[in-house]
């Protein structure tokens, strides 16, 4: 611990994992990383199967109650059960599909829906970008980035962000594969289940269902936050949210993004110069 | 004829878009990724827009929400939402405690009206 403010590169804790390679300098950096992985699975094939496992316990549980609520909405709507399944299989993303399901009740026209969803799926833009330098890897063919593109969720980008820099980097994309892959089909499998579902269960429940998901991806949220940036971004979108969504519907949350995500990162810069100057360059 | 096939496949074709305007997203956010590293402070602010767009859609969806949590009391949603924070950090940060405590509030409140 004492080693951290001697060391000129440490600086800032830019990011935890950095900071903690810089906090045992004497250390070989292979022999140390190797002692420091979180998860470490030894092939692919097993890191696939890690992200299987990962994947099984709180995200299928969370995202498995979410698309039982999606199924019963689609059966509220007078579509088929195949469409619940089709919606989770074309778009896998909740928010953008509960809206598109609320505007098809509407009636609205096929521009006014493209244009909403993609709006309210914004977020896999800069999710995406974030998400990349952590999970690619030479050995990975860039193709396979695109191809898997389509599997990215909140959960998954959470579990990565959280997670990769905690296992050998050429585990993380397999892992990233495993993991998301299953809950996908989770959720094509509960969005059917959630049709049939429809009408045994208590409304109260089915609402609950649905509630599940902001609840969920809250607290998954606050658990990933490691640096002060990010909890000042996190914090301010927060609160810009609902705000800006008065404001103006259509773009407020992309707004949100920008304005809330660029005042937490300079208030995190200025946050962790203050900590230089006191002379603790690290949290550790 | 046609308006008939139109109203059949009308929720396809709907589906198939919202799939198709989703993926643009995650596509060129591949693409725009680049060479970017994890220690670019690029990567940082990224990092910061996507926690901050999250955040916002999250308290947004609980504070006004489109569709059919509109029918359920903002007391409920806000109570839910506030007893999972607590019990998350009471229960050590149990993401599963904090969620299902939350849920079943919600679900207790809506209950009774």
């Amino acid at each position: 611990m004492a080693m951290t403010i001697t060391l000129p590169h440490c600086g800032a804790s830019r990011e935890y994992f950095r900071t903690q390679q810089c906090e045992r300098p004497s250390m070989p950096q292979d022999q140390y990383q190797q002692a420091n992985y979180v998860y470490q699975y030894g092939s692919t094939k097993k890191a696939v199967f890690g992200g299987v496992r990962a994947a099984f316990g709180m995200p299928i549980l969370a995202l498995g109650a979410s698309y039982l609520g999606l199924g019963s909405l689609v059966r509220d709507s007078d579509l088929s059960i195949w469409f619940g399944v089709f919606s989770t299989f074309t778009t896998w993303a909740l928010p953008g599909q509960l809206a598109m399901l609320e505007l098809y009740g509407t009636g609205a026209s096929l521009v006014v829906i493209a244009v909403t969803v993609s709006l309210v799926n914004a977020r896999f833009l800069p999710m995406m970008i974030n998400v990349m330098p952590v999970i690619r890897h030479p050995s990975v063919p860039t193709w396979k980035y695109y191809l898997s593109a389509h599997l990215l969720s909140i959960n998954s980008w959470a579990y990565l962000v959280q997670r990769g820099p905690l296992m050998p980097h050429e585990e993380r994309f397999p892992y990233y594969i495993g993991f998301a892959l299953t809950i996908w089909i989770a959720g094509m499998v509960c969005a059917a289940l959630g049709f049939l579902l429809a009408g045994v269960v208590p409304r109260p429940v089915s609402l609950g269902l649905v509630f599940l998901n902001p609840i969920y991806f809250m607290l998954l949220i606050i658990l990933g936050i490691k640096k002060p940036a990010i909890a000042f971004a996190t914090l301010i979108g927060a609160v810009m949210g609902p705000l800006l969504h008065l404001v103006s519907p259509d773009w407020g949350l992309m707004a949100t993004g920008v304005i809330a995500g660029s005042l937490g990162f300079f208030l995190g810069r200025i946050w962790e110069r203050r900590q230089g100057n006191n002379g603790s360059a690290s949290h550790g | 004829m046609v308006d008939q096939i139109m109203t059949e496949y009308w929720p396809w074709l709907l589906a198939l878009v919202t799939g198709l305007v989703t993926l643009k997203w995650r596509v060129l956010g591949v693409y725009f990724s680049g060479q970017l590293e994890t220690t670019s402070p690029v990567f940082d602010w990224v990092s910061c827009v996507a926690y901050a767009l999250i955040a916002g859609l999250v308290t947004r969806m609980i504070i006004l929400p489109i569709g059919t949590l509109q029918e359920t009391s903002s007391e409920a949603r806000l109570t839910g939402a506030a007893i999972a924070l607590l019990i998350f950090f009471a229960a050590r940060r149990s993401v599963l405690m904090g969620t299902f405590a939350g849920v079943g509030l919600f679900i207790a409140m809506t209950w009774q009206t």
